[in-house]
């Protein structure tokens, strides 16, 4: 269902679904030419990190994992200086130093991204910990995976999280539905003796909730009831957000397994493929998405398919800016340290 | 004789060690599977339920190793990248490395730790450090970091079969890398603290280990070149390291270069440098150089990572620089290698 928000909001939010779900095609096509080291997309997750992000204000942060890219353009930050960045470019977030594991934007609220597993989850409660000091009306937010809750971070940060009151929202997106593990030849998922994660909240006492990631509405009003709590001083919030794994990021690497994305298939389901008929009519949240709201009339075909051509044509031009651009001097491998 | 893979030699070591030993166990992430680079492929085949996947919890796995190693196990963990041991400080700092003193040698922890590492592949700074040199600082440890498949093959055999807590440090660089290997069983391992002379020279010595090694001997070809004979010892084991093999080549030489991956400040050269210069007063020509990374993070961009790692000509600089400095009692140029970024 769609979020209780005025129509421009939801097209909005289906243009920054879009612009992820190219900027992360775009990529993967990339990778197959140049060698630009291991690198993770937010394929599928869009309908999960879109809306709920959208519900941050300025001043507000948000910590993310080695699957940064989707949540980063959902702030804001720069396509092109984050396709720099993922190359090494001197025009880069980062000038090259952190590359896709550690895109970082503290203009956009995103002070430093971690690919330590379960690395960040201290660091949010640090910051809802300075907010609540300062005196601020400011939200933290960890974004994780399932993988996070394997590790002894998790535990002791919603413990102080929970006994401070900390304004900290834990959105923990669960993109294991279905996957097989690395025993099949996949990505890892996740190895947890608990049957339901949140049960591994309850005992904290901070409320918990499990929803479907392919559900705007659902994922809007669980974020918005967690932001309304964490800034009214309630304290810290649980969020599973269940997706499916999407087929491209079953590998190791990311492929383009499922073809690009075609938005026609959101009304004329005669063109969804075969092969992946089960994701692109029925797993797919961005498809989801863009049904519900032509749907509800908020949108024609013709629409989408501008906002879907603006698109890919941004995503175009950022990975030709960073691939045009220079690399940093190797001098500047010895910059912004001290001692 | 076999020509191995350095990968294939530690699979080879795992499990000629688990045939012979019914206690070893290897644990880690996705290890069934044989691990992100295929280090354990097979293994879960041939040794069932000994070959164990844990889930993303370094902490309490290696924890797990010391209380399994005092209870009969001999575990060998896999941290999938030596950053992430950071995770698991406190069970093998002040639990695993020191199970042995504080029960004044009641207990011993027989276990494991692989971890690779290195700058190779444009990264980052959480998947490239090296980090041997903390865990030289560490009593109740022991190191050691291959170079070559037989050692790759020979040095984790021994680690095995220690009954003290092993460090074996893999650098992702060497995995393809292919080398003969011994095919008897025995023959193969290699003693923990036993340096190797893998040229001999006699105008100075480089001393190396783990990837370094390959930038070692090109330095040393490239040396030759100019009529240089660099002897070059590959330390193998990083503590204990082996000192009389050193002592021995600086006797004949009269000067050494220390060259590593690892950052220069702080790192396991400084303590060659110190140690060789305290024993090899009378016998050194110059002041020990060291080679190694500036002191930053390992950064991301290829062109950066590039700078970060040294190479052949840094080591040919430092060993002409050591080469060049006058007699004693002459004042030394400032080295080539800046210590600090």
């Amino acid at each position: 269902m769609l979020p209780d928000l005025p129509a421009p909001e939801l097209v909005a939010q289906l243009r920054t679904m879009l612009r992820i779900r190219r900027f992360e095609e775009a990529l993967i096509g990339l990778a197959a030419d140049h060698e630009i080291g291991h690198f993770h997309v937010y394929v599928g997750q869009e309908a999960t990190g879109v809306p709920a992000l959208a519900l941050l204000e300025d001043g507000d942060v948000a910590y993310t994992t080695h699957r940064n890219h989707g949540h980063l353009i959902a702030r804001g930050v720069s396509p092109a200086g984050m396709a720099a960045e993922i190359l090494g470019k001197a025009t880069g977030l980062n000038r090259g130093k952190g590359g896709t594991l550690h895109l970082a934007s503290a203009a956009h609220g995103f002070p430093t991204t971690s690919s330590s597993v379960g690395g960040p989850l201290p660091i949010a409660v640090g910051s809802a910990f300075a907010f609540q000091e300062l005196g601020l009306d400011r939200v933290s937010v960890a974004l994780f995976g399932d993988g996070a809750l394997e590790e002894g971070a998790w535990h002791e940060s919603i413990n102080i999280a929970a006994m401070r009151r900390a304004p900290v929202i834990f959105l923990c997106e669960n993109n294991s539905l279905e996957a097989l593990g690395q025993k099949a030849n996949e990505y890892p998922s996740s190895t947890l003796a608990a049957v339901r994660l949140t049960d591994l909240v309850d005992p904290f006492g901070v409320p918990a909730v499990a929803l479907d990631g392919t559900d705007t509405r659902a994922v809007h009003e669980a974020m918005a009831a967690a932001v309304a709590r964490a800034r009214s001083g309630g304290g810290p919030s649980f969020i599973e957000a269940r997706t499916v794994r999407w087929p491209g990021n079953r590998p190791l690497w990311p492929q383009l397994l499922t073809g690009e994305t075609d938005v026609a298939y959101a009304w004329d389901p005669e063109r969804i493929p075969v092969e992946h008929e089960k994701w692109w009519a029925r797993q797919d949240g961005l498809l989801r998405f863009l049904r519900e709201l032509l749907g509800a009339g908020l949108l024609t075909p013709g629409d989408a398919s501008a906002i879907d051509t603006q698109a890919r044509a941004e995503m175009a031009g950022a990975m030709t800016f960073a691939l045009q651009s220079p690399f940093p001097r190797p001098e500047e491998a010895l910059e912004h340290v001290f001692a | 004789m076999s020509t191995l893979r350095f990968i294939d030699a530690i699979r080879n070591g795992l499990d000629i060690e688990m045939r012979r030993d019914p206690s070893v166990v290897v644990l880690g992430e996705d290890v069934t599977y044989g691990g992100p680079f295929g280090a354990t492929k097979g293994l879960a085949e041939a040794h069932g339920s000994r070959i164990r996947d844990t889930p993303i919890s370094e902490a309490t796995v290696v924890g797990l190793a010391v209380g399994a190693a005092v209870s009969g196990l001999r575990p060998v963990v896999e941290i999938m990248y030596i950053d992430f041991i950071t995770l698991a400080m406190d069970q093998l700092v002040n639990h695993g490395a020191k199970l042995r003193y504080m029960t004044n040698g009641l207990l011993r922890a027989p276990m494991v730790i692989r971890a690779q590492g290195g700058a190779r592949g444009s990264m980052g700074a959480h998947h490239s450090q090296s980090l041997e040199a903390w865990f030289g600082h560490l009593p109740g440890m022991t190191v050691v970091a291959p170079s070559t498949p037989a050692d790759a093959q020979g040095l984790l055999q021994a680690a095995i079969r220690s009954d003290d807590p092993v460090l074996y440090l893999e650098h992702r660089g060497l995995y393809w890398q292919k080398g003969e290997v011994p095919d008897e069983d025995d023959r193969v391992v290699v003693p923990i603290g036993k340096a190797i002379v893998r040229r001999p020279g006699s105008d100075l010595t480089i001393v190396s280990w783990s990837h370094m090694m390959g930038a070692a001997l090109d330095a040393a070809d490239g040396l030759a070149g100019d009529g240089i004979e660099a002897e070059v010892i590959d330390l193998r084991s990083l503590l204990p390291f082996d000192m009389d093999t050193l002592l021995a080549s600086v006797g004949r030489t009269g000067r050494l270069v220390v060259a590593h991956e690892a950052v220069t400040r702080g790192g396991m050269g400084a303590e060659i440098a110190a140690q060789v210069q305290e024993r090899a007063w009378a016998e050194l020509a110059a002041p020990v150089a060291r080679v190694g990374a500036p002191f930053v993070p390992p950064p991301f961009a290829p062109e950066l990572e590039r700078a970060f790692v040294r190479d052949a000509d840094a080591i040919i600089a430092a060993a002409r620089h050591v080469l060049d400095t006058p007699a004693r009692g002459g004042t030394p140029t400032p080295s080539p290698e800046p210590v600090e970024a």
